[in-house]
């Protein structure tokens, strides 16, 4: 073979005009698909700076004359949901103290299903794990008849401790799939290791499964939150008077028909009860993309 | 220290048996290798005995105490996994007193075994570190420490260099025939690597199909394969096979293959071979050598040559039988090249055509 004379190659990669618009349309349309999901929050936003008189103009997407924070302090504090007349407050409170426990709970229930069904060969586990799946499957209106009979029978319905219960029975499924999924991905020598150096059940889920959880736990934490918080239907049967969570007292100040709707105070409160999920997916949009990329998310 | 005796060990999964009345005698501190292809059942028979499997039928015993139904901890067991399986989220320090820890072992004893492992080891200077800051050679040696720290009487390997380059591997090969010299402890070694299996072992067990091929030291499994299998497993390059049968011509016994007729009057036979009798004749690149003068040879066409270092393989053809065979480092050969060669008949071995055994 003989030496070619090389071609001296071009600075860069030559940009064709086909190429050119084809990068001009998707950007294009990628813009105009923003501006579509984002025009809602704008308008919700500016609306709820705004004074009624200004909204009765009907100009939605005008900037506020004059910007009012006035909506906020009554959706929060003083917003009548019938004859009550606290605002979201209570709501909210409510909703933390559903949330913590129920998020807790499922999730270590859901790890520890999840690690006694990869790593200790139960006797049916396929079986169980199948039963599980089906649950996860079942719409949950199906359930609530059977479950609000049960519940007025051992005496919690209506109750804190009955709509954390159901936050955790519902959280199961997915839980100890996304769990499991995640354990199955470790070596079963580790746990053979562990075995042989005695450790039992609970010593090697608490001291060798549980600490390598933390990547799965930060998603589970994520699609739990998101999930308890933004409930409305299981809030509204199980929870009863005394603990209705924040999604439930929003419907209840927005739909209240007495007198002039408030929809600046509305906005503010949609708003705020949507701001907890809204900072945890901001929060963590690459653990919750990985969440949904391990195969275990339900709609 | 410990004895091991394994009686009539049967293991299924469901209908799938993969071992059937299985017997072995492992000696008091020995050091015995269970070697054979993958799926011939040497990790399910190490499992087994660690009590990570459980057995369907025969029993185990350690120094003649039961041991068949005992829990993985109460056996005095310590294993070494191919992967490592160090504890990710743990130190160094804490992979290794885990199982005390688990135990209840006081930290001043802890420290102090820890400590002896680790100078053993020469890991003194990795315990605070986690085994995701370690090389695979310092996780092999952190997870035979960490066998060392319980005072295990039998030591488990289950392929523990297969994930280490070839050189780490020869190193820790080394070290791990030099722990074994040092403590004395029974250990068991699964491998299907031969060379480890030849280097380490004091007997090895050769298996294939869930059964023992043969149980021996290493030069008698090597330079006696009890059958074909055995042979044909061991040694790399790997043995010439060649068809034929046994004749007797001038008043001595011949084994004929159709292109060269060998002289066995001088193979030690372990069984009565008859004139007519087929057998399959096996024999080690390293016992055909270039002739010198005096002894019989055999002339064969030189096809390709291998360069493997310390010795230089050559294959030549023998009137359309194909074989390989040592070539002399001081000559020089070429390609198409015809020359004599020697065969030590002595070191080959004959195998019967219907049951594979050694004849």
């Amino acid at each position: 073979m003989t030496t070619a004379e090389l071609i001296a190659p071009a600075a860069r990669r030559p940009v064709t005009s086909q190429h050119l618009w084809g990068r001009v349309g998707i950007y294009a349309f990628l813009f105009a698909m923003a501006l579509f999901f984002l025009l809602p929050l704008y308008v919700m936003l500016v609306t709820s700076l705004k004074t009624m008189d200004e909204i009765r103009l009907g100009q939605i997407f005008a900037l506020p004359a004059q910007i009012t924070f006035e909506p906020w302090v009554t959706a929060w504090s003083s917003a009548c949901t019938g004859l009550d007349c606290t605002g979201l407050r209570v709501g909210f409170w409510n909703s933390v103290e559903i949330l913590v426990p129920s998020v807790v709970l499922s999730i270590l229930l859901g790890a520890l299903n999840g690690y006694a069904l990869s790593f200790w060969k139960v006797r049916g586990a396929n079986v169980l794990f199948a039963c599980l799946l089906l649950g996860a499957f079942m719409p949950y209106q199906v359930f609530i008849y059977p479950l609000v009979r049960f519940y007025a029978q051992i005496g919690i319905y209506g109750s804190l401790p009955g709509i954390v219960l159901t936050h955790v029975i519902f959280g199961m499924p997915v839980m100890t799939l996304l769990f499991r999924n995640y354990y199955s991905a470790l070596p079963s020598e580790l746990f053979k290791a562990a075995r042989i150096d005695g450790a039992g059940f609970w010593a090697i889920f608490i001291s060798i499964v549980l600490p390598m959880s933390v990547p799965i736990t930060i998603v589970a934490v994520i699609m739990q939150v998101t999930a308890i918080w933004n409930d409305f239907l299981l809030g509204l049967v199980f929870a009863g008077r005394e603990n209705l969570p924040m999604t439930v007292q929003l419907n209840n100040i927005v739909n209240t028909t007495t007198g002039e709707r408030a929809y600046n105070v509305n906005m503010a409160a949609t708003i705020l009860t949507s701001l907890v999920p809204l900072a945890v997916y901001l929060a963590s949009g690459r653990w919750f993309v990985r969440g949904i990329a391990s195969g275990a998310v339900k709609g | 220290m410990t004895s091991v005796s394994i009686r009539n060990l049967e293991i299924r999964y469901g209908q799938h048996v993969v071992m059937d009345k299985l017997n072995l005698d492992i000696r008091d501190g020995e050091f015995l290798v269970l070697l054979g292809p993958s799926g011939c059942g040497k990790s399910t028979l190490m499992n087994a005995i660690g009590g990570l499997t459980d057995a369907s039928g025969g029993s185990i015993h350690f120094d003649g105490r039961d041991v068949t139904w005992a829990d993985p901890k109460d056996r005095g067991i310590g294993m070494v996994f191919q992967s490592y399986a160090l504890y990710p989220t743990m130190s160094v320090r804490r992979n290794m007193s885990f199982g005390l820890r688990i135990a209840g072992v006081d930290r001043a004893e802890i420290d102090r075994k820890v400590a002896w492992a680790a100078d053993i080891l020469q890991i003194e200077h990795l315990l605070d570190r986690k085994p995701a800051a370690l090389s695979g050679g310092q996780r092999q040696r952190v997870a035979i420490g960490r066998a060392l720290v319980r005072d295990a009487d039998i030591f488990l390997f289950d392929e523990p260099l297969s994930n280490l380059d070839a050189k780490l591997r020869a190193e820790l090969r080394l070290e791990i025939k030099k722990l074994h010299n040092a403590i004395g402890s029974t250990m068991i070694y699964v491998t299907h690597d031969q060379i480890e299996a030849l280097t380490l072992a004091d007997r090895i067990a050769v298996m294939k199909g869930g059964v023992i091929q043969q149980l021996d030291t290493p030069l008698n499994v090597y330079n006696k394969p009890a059958n074909e299998f055995v042979g044909g497993f061991l040694g790399s390059p790997a043995m010439n096979k060649v068809d034929g049968g046994f004749e007797t011509r001038d008043g001595s016994l011949v084994f004929d293959t159709g292109a060269f007729a060998l002289d066995v009057d001088d193979y030690p036979f372990d069984q009565r071979v008859e004139s007519g009798q087929k057998a399959t004749l096996g024999i080690r690149p390293e016992h055909i050598n270039p002739a010198n003068g005096s002894s019989k040879h055999y002339s064969g066409k030189l096809s390709l040559i291998e360069p493997m270092g310390s010795d230089i393989l050559g294959w030549s053809d023998f009137d359309g039988i194909s074989l390989s065979h040592r070539l002399s480092q001081e000559d020089h050969y070429t390609v198409g090249d015809s020359f004599p060669v020697s065969m030590d008949v002595r070191k080959a071995s004959f195998f019967d055509q219907a049951t594979g055994n050694r004849l």
